[in-house]
């Protein structure tokens, strides 16, 4: 005889509705005023499978990525040099944080757009070449968005590393692992854990700061706008169009990361939960195989 | 009886595997140790016990160079730890060769630290992969039959997350082991423990000791040291009070103070 299960009347929540009630308001306000505004919202679906529009939006995903990796490669040997023991290494990275956290992504874009006015020729002895050939759109803004990604990012990397466990270290130095080896296998992928949530959210940030690069006459996507926008008169509707590129780009990146922190979190906790995909998968089966258990009475 | 390591390397030398001369060390304005002196013999399982504070785990960390000695002379198989002396000057060796020193030398922890984005078989291939530059089927082979021989041959997939604390100390031990060191430290190994899984922990230490590994055990353990230890140092407040046989320590001390401290923890 199984004990008698409590039904109880559940607490009710009155806020809730009104909470509810309130937000759908708005939201209907809102949703007039856009509707009643001068945007003709019919031609911006055309808009975003436009092929400027598309090669724009490429060129946004690939600066933002190439810039987030120079800026994650360039800000791990920072925050190494950072931490080093030699003084002269340090004084450097603290040098190079300071100067181009505390100066604007904009002008760093534009000086280095104008570097010729400093180097007016580029010679590495073995590759001689005038620096306004050189220093394209896309090389100024990778080095402009990237170089200051690297200051952020080292300072994230210096959090992540010092978040490990003193013993780790002392354990594999006492295995006979010196110091690289031991940052390389034991401490890194520890600090990796601590260092992706934030780097995703410097990753989201990249993508919308990439729009700077127009500055640069470098062709992303808010460049490709603005250009059909002021051609066609069309200001607000490419707007639209933007901001929808940008909101797809930083969703598909945000499941990337989800899988990406749950590959750092291994061994971190006993069992891992279940992807929302694999969860969606159990439950179909459950499903398919089992009728609801009736409730005792 | 249980072959936990093949052939432990005989001392070439004919040198104690450890040997102290007024070893001290400061933290700060923290006289931690003052004035060490004691040999520890080949093959030999060597008990430092004492109240805490008295410089015991620090003294175990000096021998592999984790902590800087600032005074005295400290050998390990007659070979000066981290210092190398040219007449009477000493120079301290750079990084790699402190790396070099402490191959030869396993070390268990108090809380384990193993690598926890590993599993216990990568844990136990990782220092003869990376510092001896083994290939990796030789290391795993040796990371499976010493998993075998400390009783967890079918963990071998678990990260250490999935193991208990007692599972965990015994995958910290064979890692020690897997460099083939020619002298182990133990800074309290059971301590972290919860008490009924000490016992397999000190099961695996004392095969060990039966082959014949030389061992520097700093340990609460008193049944351990009296059973399985060939010497016992008591130390308090950074010096060395008593030595001498364990069971002759423990059972008739001759100091007050290790009188004392005895008839609290025994």
């Amino acid at each position: 005889m199984p004990p008698e299960q409590i039904k109880a009347i559940p607490v009710r929540h009155y806020g809730r509705w009104v909470a509810g009630a309130a937000v759908v308001a708005i939201l209907v306000l809102i949703g007039i005023a856009f509707s009643n505004a001068k945007i003709n919202y019919g031609i911006i679906p055309d808009y975003v499978k436009d092929g400027t529009i598309l090669s724009g939006a490429w060129h946004t995903l690939y600066i933002s990525v190439l810039a987030m990796v120079l800026g994650l490669v360039l800000g791990v040997i920072l925050a190494v040099m950072r931490m080093s023991s030699n003084p002269v290494t340090s004084t450097v990275a603290w040098f190079y944080v300071w100067l181009f956290r505390g100066t604007p992504v904009l002008v760093q874009l534009l000086l280095w757009y104008n570097i010729s006015l400093v180097f007016p020729v580029l010679n590495l002895g073995f590759y001689k070449n005038d620096m306004n050939a050189v220093m394209t759109p896309f090389l100024a803004a990778l080095l402009g968005l990237g170089l200051n990604e690297a200051a952020y990012m080292s300072e994230i990397v210096r959090a992540g590393i010092q978040s490990v466990d003193e013993g780790q270290t002392e354990a594999s130095h006492a295995l006979g692992m010196t110091r690289s080896q031991t940052l390389r296998r034991v401490v890194l992928p520890q600090a990796m854990r601590m260092i992706v949530p934030p780097t995703g959210n410097e990753y989201i940030n990249m993508l919308k700061t990439s729009s700077l690069a127009y500055v640069v006459q470098f062709s992303e996507l808010m460049k490709r706008a603005t250009d059909i926008s002021s051609t066609s008169l069309a200001v607000a509707e490419m707007f639209f169009v933007a901001s929808i590129w940008y909101l797809m780009l930083t969703s598909v990146f945000s499941v990337g990361q989800y899988y990406l922190e749950r590959h750092y979190a291994r061994g971190s906790t006993r069992n891992l939960p279940p992807t929302p995909l694999q969860r969606l998968r159990k439950n179909l089966r459950m499903f398919g195989s089992f009728r609801r258990p009736e409730v005792a009475r | 009886m249980s072959n936990l390591t093949k052939g432990i390397a005989p001392s070439t030398s004919g040198h104690p595997m450890v040997r102290a001369e007024g070893v001290h060390k400061s933290f700060g304005l923290a006289h931690i140790l003052k004035g060490i002196d004691l040999e520890v013999n080949p093959r030999e399982v060597f008990c430092l016990i004492g109240p805490s504070g008295s410089g015991k785990s620090t003294f175990l960390r000096c021998i592999n160079h984790l902590e800087k000695i600032s005074a005295g002379r400290l050998y390990v198989d007659g070979d000066l730890v981290g210092y190398r002396q040219k007449g009477d000057k000493l120079y301290e060796l750079k990084e790699t060769e402190v790396a070099a020193q402490r191959r030869d030398i396993g070390m268990v922890f108090q809380r384990f630290n193993l690598f926890p984005h590993m599993t216990a078989l990568e844990n136990v291939m990782e220092a003869p992969v990376q510092v001896k530059r083994e290939a990796k089927a030789v290391a795993r082979e040796r990371a499976q039959r010493l998993l075998d021989r400390v009783g967890l041959g079918d963990r071998t997939g678990h990260y250490p997350a999935q193991l208990s604390g007692g599972q965990q100390q015994r995958v910290a031990i064979a890692r020690a082991l897997a460099m083939e060191p020619k002298l182990m430290l133990f800074d309290e190994p059971t301590s972290a423990l919860d008490p009924e899984l000490v016992g397999e922990v000190l099961d695996v230490m004392r095969d060990l000791a039966e082959d014949g590994m030389t061992m520097v055990v700093v340990t609460h353990e008193m049944g351990f040291a009296r059973e399985v230890g060939d010497s016992l140092v008591f130390m308090d407040d950074g010096v060395v009070v008593e030595s001498g046989h364990p069971r002759e320590v423990l059972t008739n001390p001759q100091h007050e103070r290790t009188k004392s401290f005895l008839s609290k923890v025994l």
